[in-house]
This record gives structure tokens, sequence and C-alpha cells, in this order.
């Protein structure tokens, strides 16, 4: 408990905003709700009235003993029963009560983290390109996996505790004063005291908490640091350093950890300590009042329990404000992510013809863009490609291969001019159809765990099998997809690990051909396979274009060569453009590229 | 027992190139990751002058050697922290230098900090291409007697590769380098072509001579280069 107390949730930027947005989602579920507040106040009332009953019996014990000693008729066993059938009955009650308050706050939260999830992950369709430019894929998925979670965890409980913890507060607080008034301000004035111990020993630990978080954060970071680069540290004879900076961070680590444990450690005592202070007062001026006759044995009985339930929510009260604090941090975070801007889904004057009819003449004109306004990298860049030709987008690496692809796919717009495909603007196509023009394949292929037939298939979904073995067969896939165990329905297992890289690629063209579709998009692998699987992927590749627009980001020679035009950039420009023969006849930054691999070096 | 590699002998030679070549899982990594005796030979012998590397001390050999690995590392710290990896108490000069041979200067002048630019854990904050010119760099600044490049050019565009390579070559001097590669291109002009084969040597020799008497070789070349860039590398 002392640590759940201590640990210092997320703060949210705009807490009070966030919440309202928070509680007007729950509010889908009000009903529910309410239900949940209706158990949980029960399920505590009957709790708190507990040992007020129990205590009845104690002063029935108590007033027969003393009835007994005076000669009277002794202990009246059946009302003793009757008592604790009665609170046997309560507790039950109470516990029944809990249990359909669980189970309903549970459905609640996982309902809502479900219907988040949801939400989140059609709005990650939704979303321009350039809002991943900034924020890694790791932010967006922890959006959607740890936000997601921290929310229904903390709101599963905080709510409940929070009802509970309140109704308990003010039911313990109203049995007390109508047990003794006076024994309730003693209690008053003691309550104060812990509360003021336990805060001074947070504020004082949770600097060490800090402390040891941030070191173990640097702990973490240096051996994973060493560990990733360890051939680079016996490389260079870094060992004794290493091990030095090490034991340094983990010296402070011990340091700052050993204070911290120790000082939650001491709570618990001191909580302890406070309380019992407040037992012998109670027992104190409880046994004077009994011995007054103000009051029974019982009452004092049952008093002590309520003090003892008291401690109890007033922790628990600690616990909420800090899960609310992070479940409000986490909610923050994943509305902020689905009010984000989204990218429009339908063109606006839809053109003259439907995209999947498009031949594929591709016409940059006058195209200017930056992925920033201020910083513009493409000037003015025109080209006409005629149906069917092959472009080869060369230059070193960081110039900005990718760019025009993107603009082609729309994942980004021209800041001015226009692309236009067959003459037709493509911001006049819905995004969607517009990208089913175009098929592609990357460098990092895309299989998932399914047989290879699915994973071909892929590319069509109504494709028989004997398209997709014709397709297998056109990407020089089919020979080798027959010595594989069980061949067509040979199971992919997560990563596709049980395939080599090179055959990778050539289901992954083979899915490209099935799919038809009018322009292809590749990127030629940079990492070397086999040489007979690279033969097989380039004539694979050449059987994907025939007939095709195709651009491709080259890194072969030959490709490059063949290419009807070439784009050269650098700095994200297009500097020249032609066929070879052309741009070497030139002379410029194409000609000084290409021969540079051929210069006397060594 | 299936041993990685087998039976290599061969000889590299100080102010020589020794560029190793071959598919994937031919043993080029393994074999020159057993110069700085990351792992020891199972049976055979390397030696360094004259002398078995077993027999020397592992920070005494290591000294001795500039290692560039497949998959460039950096550690948090500086840029000039991490170019002075090797040699603590390197001269702002030397770190320059190295710098500058190895392509990096600019970008590291571009940024606001120049060489006290922070590194974050692991190079996160440099591109793929940075962090492997300046893991060449660190290499560098050790004046090593013995400069091992393990696929450090792959991730290189061919100019940046060749331009680097030439600038290389002025502080090789009398170093013995071992490079192993996957493009050709960049091997092309080393004094000796070791052509590795599932483990085991398939040739050895210049571009020219494999390319005249090795399969294997020419295969590689072939799937590289076309017919006419081929013979444009024999003239």
């Amino acid at each position: 408990m002392a640590h759940g107390a201590m640990k210092s949730g997320e703060k949210a930027k705009n807490f009070k905003k966030s919440l309202g947005k928070l509680i007007a989602y729950i509010g889908n579920y009000k009903f529910g709700l309410i239900a949940v507040m209706v158990f949980a106040i029960g399920s505590t009332v009957f709790n708190v009235v507990g040992p007020k009953i129990l205590g009845n019996a104690t002063t029935e014990i108590f007033n027969g003993i003393m009835s007994k000693l005076s000669g009277g008729s002794g202990i009246n066993f059946d009302a003793i029963a009757r008592i604790i059938l009665l609170l046997l009955v309560l507790y039950v009650v109470s516990a029944v009560f809990q249990f359909i308050q669980g189970f309903l706050m549970t459905g609640i939260s996982q309902k809502m983290c479900f219907k988040l999830r949801k939400e989140l992950i059609e709005k990650i369709n939704r979303m321009p390109m350039n809002y991943f430019d900034t924020r890694t894929y790791g932010e967006v998925l922890s959006r959607i996996t740890n936000d997601v979670d921290t929310l229904g965890q903390s709101l599963n409980q905080s709510v409940t505790q929070l009802i509970t913890s309140v109704t308990t507060i003010i039911g313990i607080t109203y049995m007390m004063f109508t047990i003794s008034p006076l024994l309730t301000v003693i209690t008053f004035v003691i309550l104060p005291l812990s509360v003021f111990m336990m805060s001074f020993i947070v504020k004082k630990s949770q600097r060490f908490f800090r402390d040891q978080q941030a070191y173990l954060g640097k702990v973490n970071g240096q051996v994973e640091e060493i560990y990733a680069g360890h051939n680079i540290v016996q490389a260079f004879n870094r060992e004794e350093e290493v091990i030095a900076e090490f034991k340094a961070t983990n010296k402070k680590l011990y340091e700052s950890a050993w204070k911290s444990q120790y000082l939650s450690g001491l709570m618990q005592p001191i909580m302890g300590f406070v309380g019992n202070l407040g037992y012998v007062a109670v027992a104190i001026v409880g046994g004077i009042l009994a011995a007054k006759g103000t009051i029974t044995v019982g009452n004092i009985q049952s008093f002590i329990a309520n003090v003892k339930q008291f401690t109890q929510p007033i922790g628990q009260m600690a616990q909420v404000s800090n899960m609310l604090q992070s479940a409000v941090a986490a909610a923050e975070r994943v509305f902020e992510f689905l009010d984000e801007e989204e990218e429009e889904q339908k063109a606006e004057n839809h053109a003259p013809i439907k995209a999947c009819e498009l031949e594929g003449n591709v016409e940059f004109e006058h195209v200017r863009f930056g992925y920033n306004p201020d910083k513009i990298i493409l000037k003015d860049f025109s080209a006409d490609i005629k149906s069917g030709q092959k472009i080869a987008i060369v230059g070193p690496t960081g110039a900005g291969k990718t760019t025009i692809i993107k603009l082609l796919m729309r994942f980004y717009d021209v800041n001015d001019g226009s692309i236009k495909i067959d003459g037709h603007n493509i911001k006049d196509f819905d995004r969607s159809e517009l990208r089913e023009v175009f098929g592609m394949v990357l460098q990092d292929t895309w299989l998932f765990k399914g047989t290879i037939m699915e994973n071909i298939r892929y590319g069509r979904l109504d494709a028989t099998d004997e398209e997709v073995i014709a397709a297998a067969k056109a990407a020089h896939a089919h020979h080798f997809i027959m010595t594989l165990p069980g061949g067509y329905d040979m199971e992919l297992n997560e990563e596709a690990s049980n395939i080599s890289q090179g055959q990778k690629q050539l289901i992954t063209i083979a899915r490209a051909i099935l799919a038809d579709n009018r322009i292809m998009i590749l990127d030629e692998a940079t990492s070397s396979v086999d040489t007979r699987t690279e033969e097989r992927i380039q004539k694979a590749m050449d059987n994907l274009t025939k007939g095709r627009t195709s651009f491709v980001i080259a890194h072969r020679l030959s490709t490059i060569r063949d290419a009807d035009l070439i784009l050269v950039l650098k700095d994200g420009d297009v500097i020249e453009q032609g066929n070879h023969e052309e741009l070497l006849r030139k002379g410029g930054f194409y000609a000084e590229l290409y021969n540079s691999q051929f210069e006397q070096t060594a | 027992m299936m041993y990685p590699l087998n039976n290599i002998s061969f000889t590299a030679k100080p102010g020589e190139t020794t560029a190793f070549i071959g598919s994937t899982g031919s043993g080029k990594s393994t074999l020159v990751n057993l110069i700085p005796r990351f792992f020891d030979v199972t049976e055979g012998s390397i030696t360094l002058d004259g002398v078995d590397i077993r027999e020397v001390e592992k920070e005494e050999l290591r000294k001795n050697i500039g290692y560039v690995p497949q998959k460039a590392v950096l550690f948090s710290g500086t840029i000039a922290s991490n170019i002075a990896y090797g040699c603590e108490n390197a001269s702002e000069d030397t770190i320059e230098e190295a710098a500058e041979i190895s392509q990096s200067k600019e970008f590291i002048m571009a940024k606001p900090n120049k060489y006290q630019s922070s590194i974050a854990q692991g190079g996160a904050n440099v591109s793929g291409g940075q962090k492997q010119r300046l893991s060449i760099a660190r290499a560098i600044a050790r004046h090593p007697k013995i400069y091992v490049f393990d696929d450090s050019f792959s991730a290189l565009d061919f100019k940046t590769d060749a331009v680097l390579r030439k600038e290389l070559s002025k502080v090789t001097g009398n170093s013995t380098v071992l490079i192993v590669a996957q493009r050709i291109s960049t091997i092309l002009h080393a004094d000796k072509i070791v052509v590795l084969d599932e483990g085991k040597i398939a040739g050895i020799g210049t571009h020219k001579e494999l390319m005249k008497n090795n399969e294997v070789y020419r295969q590689i070349a072939s799937s590289q280069l076309s017919q006419a860039d081929i013979e444009a590398t024999l003239a």
C-alpha cells in the first residue's frame, strides 16, 4: 500500500478539461454506473453497521455476567443468537453486493477499453502521414496499449474505491457519533496527527523515489548500451572505463533506493503507533465512561472497531487520487489522439472516371513541395510519363528518394503544381481508390502468419488457386515453393523466419503480380542475397513491371540503365532527369555518381 | 561438427588492402572477427608479425586494431567522445581529421554544437549513414596498424563509399586493411580479394585475375554489374 500511495502518477496537462471529457465518455454507461453506486453504497453501509451490532452482543454477554454475579438470570443466549444471525445476514448481503458491484464495474471499464481501442485503430487509418513524421510509432502504439490499459485499470479500481471510501468515512463518522460524541472528538484530534506524519514521510521520501527511478533508468540504459555495443567496448579496450561508469551509477541507485525503501518502510510502523495511541486514549476514556455507566462495554468495542475501519478508507482516498491522476493523464493522451485532425477521405469533385479504369500515364506539372512549408525541397518538378514506362529514382542516401512516391500516393499533398494520372488530378479521386491503383514491393517484406497460398492471395482475395500459382510462376517463386514441405500449404510463422529473405521477396512479388495494379512502386533491396536468388528476383521484377508504369527506387545499376527515365535526386530536389545515355553525356551529378564506383581508390 | 570456416590460409600485408567477398553465410564476418579475438580459432592459428595472437594480451592486441562493425553502434556522450572512444586523450586535431576522412565533417559542422553535439543512447539521434561514418571515424582516430571493416560500407551510397575510401587510402599508408564487402565496386581495386563460399576459400586474387579464373566471383560480379560495366573494370 505504501508503494501505491507513493507512486506519483503522471500529471495531466489540463486536468479539468480532460476529466470533463473522461466523465462525458463514461457517461455512455450511466445506467451501469448508477447501479454500481447503489450496490457499492449498500455494501458499505452494511459493513459499517456491523461493529455496532457486534457490540450489542458483547453488551448482552457483559450484562449477563454482571446479572449472574448479582444472582440474576445469567446470559441471554437467545438474544445473542439472534444478534449473531442478524450480523451474518448483514455480512452476506454486503458481500453479495460487493460481487455484483465488481462484476458491473469490470464490465463497464473493459467495454470502454474495447471501444477506445477500436476508435484508436480506426483513427490511425485516417491520419495523415505527416502526423507520424514528428512522432515515433512507439508513441502512438503506447496510446493504444498502455494508456488504454492504465485507463481501464485505474478506472475500475478508483471509481469503486472512491464510492466505498466516501461512504465508509461518512458512515463510520455517523456511527461513532451515535455511540459517543466525546470519543469521536478524541479520535479526530489524533487522526490529523497521523495524516500529518504520513504526509511528512511521503514528502521526504518522494525525492528519493524520484532519484531511484531516474538512476534505475540510467542503469538500464547503460546495461542496454554496453550489451548492444559489447564487441566495440572490447575492440576499443574500454572494459575498465565502462565498469567504472556503471559502478558509479549503480552506487547512486543503491543510495537512493536504500533511502526511499527505508522511509517507505517506516510508514506502517508510524501509522501503527499513532493508531495505537488512539486506541489507548479511547480505551482509557471509554473505561471511565463505562464505569460511570454512560456507555456500554459493547459500545467501546464497536467504537474501537470503527476507529480501525477508519484508517483504511483514508489511505484509500490518497491512492484513489493518485490513480485518478494517472487515469486522467492517460485519458488526455487518448482523447488528444482521437481529436487530431484527419485527412479527408473522399474527393470533393470526383473525376469523371473510376480510379480502377486508369491506364497509368503520370504527369507531374511544376510540382513544388516541402515537408515543412518554410523549407521547400522539391522546387519545380515536371515530368511526363507514359503508361508502361519504367522510372528509376536514384540519389545518395538521405536525398529524399521516397518523396515523389509519397506525393504520388497522396501521403502528402503538393504545395503547388499538380500530379495527374491520365489527365485527372489525383486530388479528384478518393484516397482509398487512388491507393488501390498502386502496387508496392518494398525492401521490408510484409508477410503474415498463414499459408504461402494465403499470403500470395492477399494481393487479390477472390483469386483462384490456379491464378495464385500462375502468379507464383511469373514471380519465379513456384519452383522453390514446390521444394518446401507442404508446398503452397506451408504455414509461415509470425516473422516468416522459416523462409529466406530472398524467398520472402519473391512471395511479395507474386502477390503484387496477382494484384495487377496499374502502377508499381518498387524499392530494390540493398542487402545482398545469394547470387541465384538475386537473379530470380530480377527476372520476377521484370515480369512484374512489364506493361505497367513502374517507379523504382533503384540501387542496381542494370535497373537504372534500363529505365526509360532516370530521376536524379539530391537534397530532396530532382536535379537531373533523362535516360542513362543522356545523363552520362551531360556529365553532371549522375555521371559523377555513376563513374565514382569504378574510380581507382584503394 | 560443422565449422563455419574451414581450412583458411592467407597473408595480409602492411600497406595492402585485403578484401573478402561471398554470399550471406559464407563466413566473411566470422573470419574477420577472429582477428580482434572475439572468438579464437578451433584449429590452426592466426599470427601477427609472426606471433600467434593467442599469446598476446587481448588489450595489447586490440590496441593495434581499428574495428568497424557491420552494424554501427555509438554510445551516449558527444560526437567527440564517440570519435575518441578508442584513445581517450586524442587531440582535437586527431578528432577533426578522423571526422574529415570519414566524411562526417559536413554533417557535424551543420549541427549547432558541432563536435560537442550530444549523442543519445545507442546513437538513436543520428541517421544510419551518419552512425556508420562516425563509427569509421572512431577507428581512424586510433591510427591503428590493422583496419578491420566488417561490411561497413554497405549502408553508404556509391558516391560516399567511393570518396570515403579514397580519403581513407591517404591515411592507411602502412597499415594492413581488411575489408568485408557486399558490393564488387567496393573492393574492385583491393590488392588481394579472398572469395569465400560456404566457409571455404573459393579463390584468391585481384579483380582481374578472379574474373578470368573464378566462377563464384564471376557470378557475384555479373549479378551486380552489367556486361559493359564489367568490361570497363577490366580495361
